[in-house]
């Protein structure tokens, strides 16, 4: 992960030192701020919520790689699923790992064609035509994905359901507020069963 | 910008590219072994690698429409590169608007000096750090108290492990509804985004049923990535119809 972290960081060092530009404080610190002040705190409860969710092996993976709740967590849930392993056992986090390295490998391949062929794929991709498919990817992931484990354990997903259904309707912006919202999603969700679980209600 | 497109640009973002591209690839080999030695059989395995890579595919290519919005202000390669590792559209967008029209007044779309993009890299780069910095501090520790609570009592394990997800999957629920505003119109809330939901639920309950009554257990792996393409392929047609 210190490696990854150097190499990251490399990036924005040799565009500097390549182009003799450094960003002055003056404007690199209220950007930076402006980011920092939403994305840290939002980032760092990431680590906490997903990590458990992927396993020990994949979770270094998937965070090097990013886009995680699109990408590498419903890619680990689904896999470990087709087979019926159980979750947060060793076997569940080897096939989470094999998920989540396979998923990484596609995107990084197709992001790295995607960035060398951008001028003739522009025009395609900006399509109006296949605008409504793209964005609606989200719908379509969470619809397979939610109804299998709405269905399987009915009672937990009740009370965090409504609360989301009824919050993001109702405040404005809310859209932003997704990555905020995962976190509390997970722990009304913890609790709910944690109280269900001790008065025997499931098992 | 001529530095955008110059030789030693790709040359840097090529070789991170290649890294992430490569530790996954070691990733991928280790894990099968320690399958095979969990006992999965060789067709478990390569089905898991084959239906996770045929499920990144549609994803995979919705991220490159914001590669094509980044790259207006980035060029291609670092746009790429950061699409590729660490984040997602979903913070490399804010944090460019956050430089460029917070700092600099500018818009995406205007002439841009080099001087406002590098700024907007360095923060883009700097803004997304903690989970490089937390996972190899603390994740050790995290996960050997995981394990702890694993052993203490399984069924717990079981029945948390799902309401982690159950709380992702009701926060992205709630999301669909989130009203959205475009430039200049009044804010509504995405019928269509409704409608692929649903739509995507009912395949995957369509697609249940048929493994059960044919016992298609093929079908297991793809029933996700089949129904969420056949989802997005109608929601062109609902938007046709005019839904939006």
């Amino acid at each position: 992960m210190l490696g990854a972290l150097l190499l990251f960081l490399s990036a924005p060092i040799i565009l500097s030192l390549g182009t003799g530009v450094w960003p002055t404080w003056q404007h690199f610190l209220p950007g930076f701020f402006a980011t920092a002040v939403i994305f840290w705190p939002v980032t760092t409860i990431e680590v906490f919520t997903f990590s458990p969710m992927l396993g020990s092996g994949s979770t270094y993976l998937a965070f090097v790689t990013g886009n995680l709740t699109s990408l590498k967590v419903p890619a680990a849930l689904n896999a470990q699923d087709a087979l019926g392993v159980e979750k947060g056992t060793d076997e569940g986090d080897v096939i989470s790992t094999l998920a989540v390295a396979s998923s990484s490998i596609i995107t990084t391949l197709i992001i790295f064609i995607g960035a060398l062929l951008i001028i003739p794929l522009s025009p395609l991709l900006e399509s109006p035509a296949l605008k409504p498919a793209f964005d609606n990817i989200i719908p379509a992931l969470f619809g397979a994905l939610g109804i299998v484990y709405i269905a399987k354990r009915i009672k937990i997903a009740v009370i965090p359901l409504l609360v989301m259904l009824i919050f993001f309707p109702l405040v404005p912006g809310s859209g932003g507020l997704v990555g905020i919202m995962v976190p509390v999603g997970v722990v009304i969700s913890i609790i709910i069963a944690r109280i269900l679980y001790k008065k025997g209600l499931i098992s | 910008m001529a530095f955008l497109t110059s030789w030693w640009v790709y040359l840097t973002m090529g070789i991170i590219f290649l890294y992430v591209l490569i530790q996954s690839i070691f990733a991928l080999i280790k894990a099968r072994k320690r399958a095979f030695a969990l006992g999965f059989t060789k067709e478990q395995v390569n089905q898991t690698i084959t239906s996770s890579m045929v499920f990144s595919l549609a994803p995979s290519l919705a991220i490159l429409i914001g590669l094509v919005a980044l790259s207006k202000v980035f060029g291609s390669m670092i746009a790429g590169m950061r699409l590729a590792t660490l984040g997602a559209v979903t913070y490399e967008l804010p944090a460019a608007i956050n430089v460029i029209s917070g700092v600099f007044g500018r818009q995406i779309g205007d002439v841009l000096t080099p001087e406002m993009v590098i700024t907007a890299v360095w923060v883009m780069t700097l803004g997304c750090l903690p989970p490089l910095i937390i996972i190899p501090f603390f994740f050790k520790k995290m996960s050997s108290k995981m394990q702890d609570m694993r052993q203490k009592d399984q069924t717990w394990n079981q029945i948390m492990m799902d309401a982690l997800f159950l709380g992702m999957i009701s926060a992205f629920s709630g999301y669909i509804l989130a009203p959205k505003t475009p430039e200049g119109e009044a804010s509504y809330i995405s019928i269509l985004g409704i409608m692929v939901f649903a739509t995507s639920a009912v395949i995957i309950m369509v697609l249940g049923y048929l493994m059960k009554k044919y016992k298609w257990d093929w079908l297991k792996n793809y029933a996700l990535p089949v129904s969420m393409v056949i989802a997005m392929a109608l929601a062109i047609v609902y938007a046709g119809w005019g839904v939006r």
